[in-house]
């Protein structure tokens, strides 16, 4: 590289590795471990599965949490990064997209070293959901209701949920349903399979009363869940709607890291480099039907790739609720079913730390690419609170096929 | 023996024992190793209160061992701490309420029937020692297979026989049988020996007493990782077998050392050092029972029970002064004033500023003294940042701190000026009226004085109440105690601030009332007063000399009177002399050796061993009655009791306990001894010389 980055040209973003803690229920296996504490395990293992990375080398770290108080505040990135034991030369920050934090935090990162000022960088996300419930601390500004800048339920993600119902009546409870009983299926066969134990870093947590325990795998997952059970559950959000518990994401307790390289720096340390960023957008909504905001951003990052979806071989589509992804699937007229999208289950299963879940549909989305060597292209998308969607196209560096 | 037969025998030995629990958890190991059974020690109090073993606490985990023994598909058992601490040995609290040797050889055994069901289970055992692993904690790791050990672990070490017991909870047999006897000698004798002297991480691992080390990060998962390796056989633990050839030799030299240095004043070393070697061909059930006796008989001497009470001394009494002004009454001090720029002021600057870390402002007469003065503390910085103990930017804030001048201009706006000018009364008032001179009304006026009279130095200034004794022991930035004198017009507002300067410098702080030469001082000049009479009177320098080695004291007198110097000793006895003629000796011989320009009576051979300097000899003018080891020993002792009692009656210092303290912080004098009085008291001393004893019977000794 030239030592001033004039006229650099764009550099080539690589999805080196992607690790997580267990995902457990809010305020259980993890209910006794901070935060912090969750980003810096994860980090560390990262680093101990690459140990080609010299610590030096990473250029800036960036770690999301929704709610960035107590040890979720405190500039995160920076202070995991101490914790982690990184060189005190390693910068850090904090990032907020809610939902998409973790998301946003490797786009970031990686919009950096397309234009060439990093080679290397850590991405994270957490979300403590036991330890900060959601909307701990917010004060939203009057004027959002004086002056109905937004609707009052755009707040409550569950009502953004039975919103989207209204909005799309084609899609109704019973193919929510089925959704979530699939994503549980799809989640339960991937365990069967081992595909999802490799990414997990165990995580020593004590409970005063009980003494030390490690949690090692998911706590959220439900397999054996039928139609017949999500049919007695409770619609929380109205009176006879169609969210239930059992058709959304639970408030999980989870953090998860990345590691992303431009492709050079990544062929020089022989870090591997499992899928390439082809590009993202983020996109807004109406706040209160939040949940539809995958698809204008889908939309935008195709059209700035000169993409269409019918390129696109793999959804990793995130299920903060089932309707939000029957949403994506109906616009782009995809089969509830389809077995692009979700290959290993999703968030209705395996849970959803607020802010990490990003990086977790991108680990996803890494081995559904190396499960699959003929799929050439695939998305990470997700809604986000306030009436957002993001998506993240990826090009799977395993593809063997002619043309695309 | 099960745990009911347990509790049945010692019903409520340590009422009000803050019991640690043992709590058991079922966990899948990684790698799919199997099934862990993890221990948690908890005592459910924060890291300022370390988890500990009394009955209470051997019970819980004698329960959760018999929880563990009966799962069938476990592959191994781990213990661990709570976070920062492991575990830090037997309750030494609950001593005091054993008074009987069974009751003793009790709590022992219970504590071998409890830990070495751990290292006897059918399958590994792991310590993950996570934090303070001291005495039984640490021991209780030595009984498991595996130990793994947290390179962020702090308070580490079989400290037991600093405080006059042994490691007999398994630890005299199961670590020379791990690490050789020169290692296990190391750890438990010379260590304790050292200001019990800590292990770090890395030196469990270069002893070999841990397996593995792993960051404090994610210590516990890397552990069970580790574990899990083991198990599968990814990782081997090779271990040497000891040495059992030179065995004997090495413990006969250790005991070779431990007599010249204690001439057997305490038992506890010698009794560990007999542990070990026997630990080269005794069974583990032979080790354990000798253990058991050994302890139970420490445990009902007197040595062990003047230590703990040394030890509550050091670290309780000296935090908590007895006779102090509230601290609400200290004025902030915000810059210091050093009068003389002398070895002693320059020690003593060095020490406010980097204590303090305000401004601190040396004067002295000439520029050449000054410069010097400030050279040395400047010096003395460079030193510590070259060393790596103080980072340059640290080391450039403290030297900045520090200014020298001729003037005591640079007082005016000073919060406490010490003095140590030459120790002579007409002088120190005359600097004392010259610093009032210069600062505010409420300015502390501080005397270093070893003899002189606080009151008598303040009697001509303008504000008395503002001037208070401030006496450190040499070397100053070392030695922990900090006498200090309240003279007769000192006001509650200057003791209180000159405690809270004290507290600030770490330094014990002990209140004494303005009487010459205070505690530590005039004890020994009392006691280096008969040892030189005696040799003044005919008794062989070797003799006197040596009277005292069954106490097992830091340095023999004459060692002792080098150190001081003759010059500065002779002047103290002399000023002891005039306060109290009857008692106090003023040795002519002694004057003969400072007007010689003799630093002292020995002379030292490349080997280091000293000799009695002939031209000393040649010197002395001595009579014709030789008293033996004994004798000398006798009236030396006689005459500390006879001069402690007095200072009681004096109200010199509050109680017994604090002459003990200045005795164990100012003059090293050792724990096994408890200073001073728990001695006199418990060789009859006391009782012949004063009628009474300084400490009823059952503190600081075995109630019988």
């Amino acid at each position: 590289m030239s030592p001033a980055n004039h006229g650099a040209t764009i550099q080539q973003v690589v999805f080196v590795d992607g690790v997580r803690t267990p995902f457990a229920k809010a305020g259980s296996a993890l209910g006794g471990a901070r935060a912090d504490d969750l980003v810096v395990k994860a980090f560390r293992e990262l680093l101990r599965r690459n140990p080609s990375l010299p610590p030096d080398r990473i250029d800036d770290v960036a770690v999301a949490a929704t709610t960035q108080i107590g040890d979720q505040g405190l500039t995160l990135g920076r202070t995991a990064a101490i914790l982690s034991g990184l060189p005190v030369s390693v910068p850090g920050y904090s990032v907020d997209r809610m939902c998409a934090g973790a998301m946003t935090a490797v786009t970031t990162l990686s919009a950096g070293i397309m234009a060439g000022v990093y080679d290397i960088a850590l991405a994270g996300g957490v979300e403590h959901m036991g330890r900060h419930p959601m909307g701990e601390g917010i004060d939203p500004n009057p004027r959002f209701l004086a002056e109905r800048l937004v609707d009052p339920e755009a707040l409550q993600m569950g009502m953004t949920a039975e919103n989207l119902h209204d909005r799309f009546p084609q899609l109704t409870k019973a193919r929510a349903d089925a959704f979530a009983v699939a994503s549980q299926e799809k989640t339960a066969k991937a365990y069967a399979n081992g595909m999802l134990q490799g990414e997990i870093v165990p995580v020593a947590v004590r409970s005063p009363e009980l003494g030390w325990d490690l949690v090692s795998v998911d706590e959220c997952p439900r397999p054996g869940t039928s139609l017949a059970g999500l049919a007695t559950l409770k619609t929380p959000f109205r009176p006879r709607g169609r969210v239930t518990a059992g058709n959304s994401s639970g408030l999980t307790d989870g953090a998860t890291a990345c590691l992303l390289a431009n492709e050079s720096s990544a062929d020089e340390l022989g870090l591997a480099k499992r899928m390439r960023m082809v590009g993202f957008a983020f996109a807004g909504v109406a706040p209160e039907v939040m949940g539809v905001g995958p698809v204008p951003s889908t939309q935008k990052a195709l059209d700035r790739a000169g993409l269409t979806i019918a390129d696109i071989d793999l959804f990793e589509i995130h299920e903060a609720f089932a309707v939000q992804v029957l949403a994506f699937l109906d616009h782009f007229g995809i089969a509830d079913d389809d077995p692009r999208v979700n290959p290993l289950g999703g968030a209705i299963a395996v849970g959803h730390p607020l802010a990490s879940s990003g990086i977790r549909l991108m680990s996803y989305l890494a081995k559904d690419f190396e499960n699959n060597p003929s799929t050439r292209y695939g998305i990470t998308t997700m809604c986000i609170g306030l009436g957002m969607g993001g998506t993240v196209i990826w090009e799977n560096t395993n593809f063997q096929g002619g043309s695309a | 023996m099960s745990t009911e037969d347990v509790r049945t025998e010692l019903p409520s030995a340590f009422a009000g024992e803050v019991v640690t629990h043992a709590k058991v958890r079922l966990l899948e190991l990684p790698l799919a190793a199997g099934r862990l059974a993890l221990i948690t020690l908890d005592n459910d109090q924060d890291h300022t209160r370390p988890s500990t073993f009394g009955p209470g606490g051997l019970t819980a985990l004698a329960d959760a061992l018999s929880e563990v023994a009966k799962l069938a598909d476990i592959a191994a058992v781990a213990v661990t701490g709570k976070p920062f601490v492991f575990a830090v040995g037997a309750d030494l609290s609950g001593v005091d309420l054993i008074n009987s040797i069974e009751a003793a050889r009790a709590i022992t055994e219970l504590g071998h029937r409890v830990f070495r069901r751990l290292g006897e289970l059918p399958i590994p055992t792991f310590a993950y020692i996570n934090g303070a692993a001291m005495g039984g904690g640490l021991e209780l790791g030595l009984h498991c297979t595996y130990r793994t050990v947290s390179t962020g672990a702090a308070g580490l070490a079989l400290p037991e026989v600093f405080l006059g017991l042994i490691p007999g909870w398994g630890g005299t047999w199961l670590l020379p049988n791990l690490i050789g006897p020169a290692n296990a000698i190391q750890v438990i004798i010379n260590n304790s020996m050292a200001q019990n002297k800590q292990m770090r991480p890395k030196d469990l691992i270069k002893l070999g007493i841990a397996d593995a080390a792993f960051e404090p990060a994610d210590f516990l998962e890397q552990s069970m990782l580790w574990t899990a390796k083991v198990l599968r056989g990814e990782v081997g633990v090779s271990r040497p077998e000891p040495d059992r050839q030179s065995w004997d030799e090495v413990v006969d030299a250790a005991r070779a050392a431990v007599t010249a240095r204690l001439h057997g004043a305490t038992p506890a070393p010698g009794v560990a050092l007999d542990l070990i070697a026997g630990a080269k061909t005794r069974t583990r059930d032979e080790g354990f029972v000798a253990e058991d006796e050994a302890l139970s008989a420490l445990m009902m001497g007197d040595d062990l029970r003047a230590s703990l009470y040394a030890f509550n001394l050091v670290n309780k009494r000296a935090r908590k002064p007895v006779g102090v002004p509230d601290k609400s009454l200290a004025r902030p001090v915000t810059k210091i004033g050093v009068v003389g720029a002398g070895l002693m002021a320059s020690q003593l600057a060095l020490l406010f500023v980097h204590r303090l870390e305000v401004p601190v402002v040396m004067t002295d007469l000439d520029e050449a003294r000054v410069a010097k003065g400030l050279a040395y503390v400047h010096g003395e910085f460079d030193a510590m940042a070259n060393k790596g103990r103080l980072s340059s930017d640290r080391a450039n804030r403290l030297k900045a701190l520090v200014t020298g001048s001729t003037s005591k201009s640079g007082f005016a706006d000073a919060d406490f000026i010490i003095e140590a000018v030459f120790e002579k009364l007409d002088v120190k008032q005359q600097v004392f009226a010259e610093v009032e001179a210069v600062v505010s009304d409420t300015c502390i006026l501080a005397t270093n004085t070893s003899s002189l009279s606080v009151t008598a130095m303040a009697s001509n200034l303008r504000h008395p109440e503002r001037v208070v004794g401030f006496h450190f022991f040499n070397p100053v930035a070392v030695m922990p105690l900090l006498e200090i004198a309240r003279g007769v017009q000192t006001d509650d507002a200057t003791l209180a601030t000159a405690f809270a300067v004290g507290k600030a410098l770490k330094k014990s702080c002990v209140l004494v009332k303005d009487t010459p030469a205070f505690v530590v001082n005039r004890l020994l000049t009392r006691f280096l007063g008969e040892v030189t009479r005696a040799v003044d009177e005919g008794t062989d320098f070797e003799v006197a000399d040596t009277a005292l080695e069954p106490l097992g004291l830091p340095l023999s007198p004459f060692v002792l009177l080098q150190l001081v110097g003759p010059a500065v000793a002779f002047h103290v006895s002399e000023t002891l002399h005039d306060a109290f003629p009857d008692r106090f000796y003023v040795s002519e011989n002694l004057q003969r050796l400072v007007a010689a320009g003799k630093t002292g009576v020995y002379v030292w051979d490349g080997d280091g061993k000293p000799t009695v300097d002939p031209e000393v000899s040649a010197l002395y003018q001595r009579g014709a009655v030789r008293l033996s080891a004994q004798e000398v020993r006798a009236k030396a002792l006689a005459a500390l009791a006879q001069e402690a009692q007095l200072m009681l009656d004096e109200g010199v210092v509050a109680a017994a306990e604090d002459v003990d303290l200045c005795m164990l912080v100012g003059a090293g004098w050792p724990f096994w001894l408890g200073g001073l009085t728990p001695y006199l008291d418990r060789t009859g001393t006391a009782e012949d010389i004063n009628g009474k004893r300084f400490l009823a019977p059952g503190v600081a000794s075995t109630r019988v």
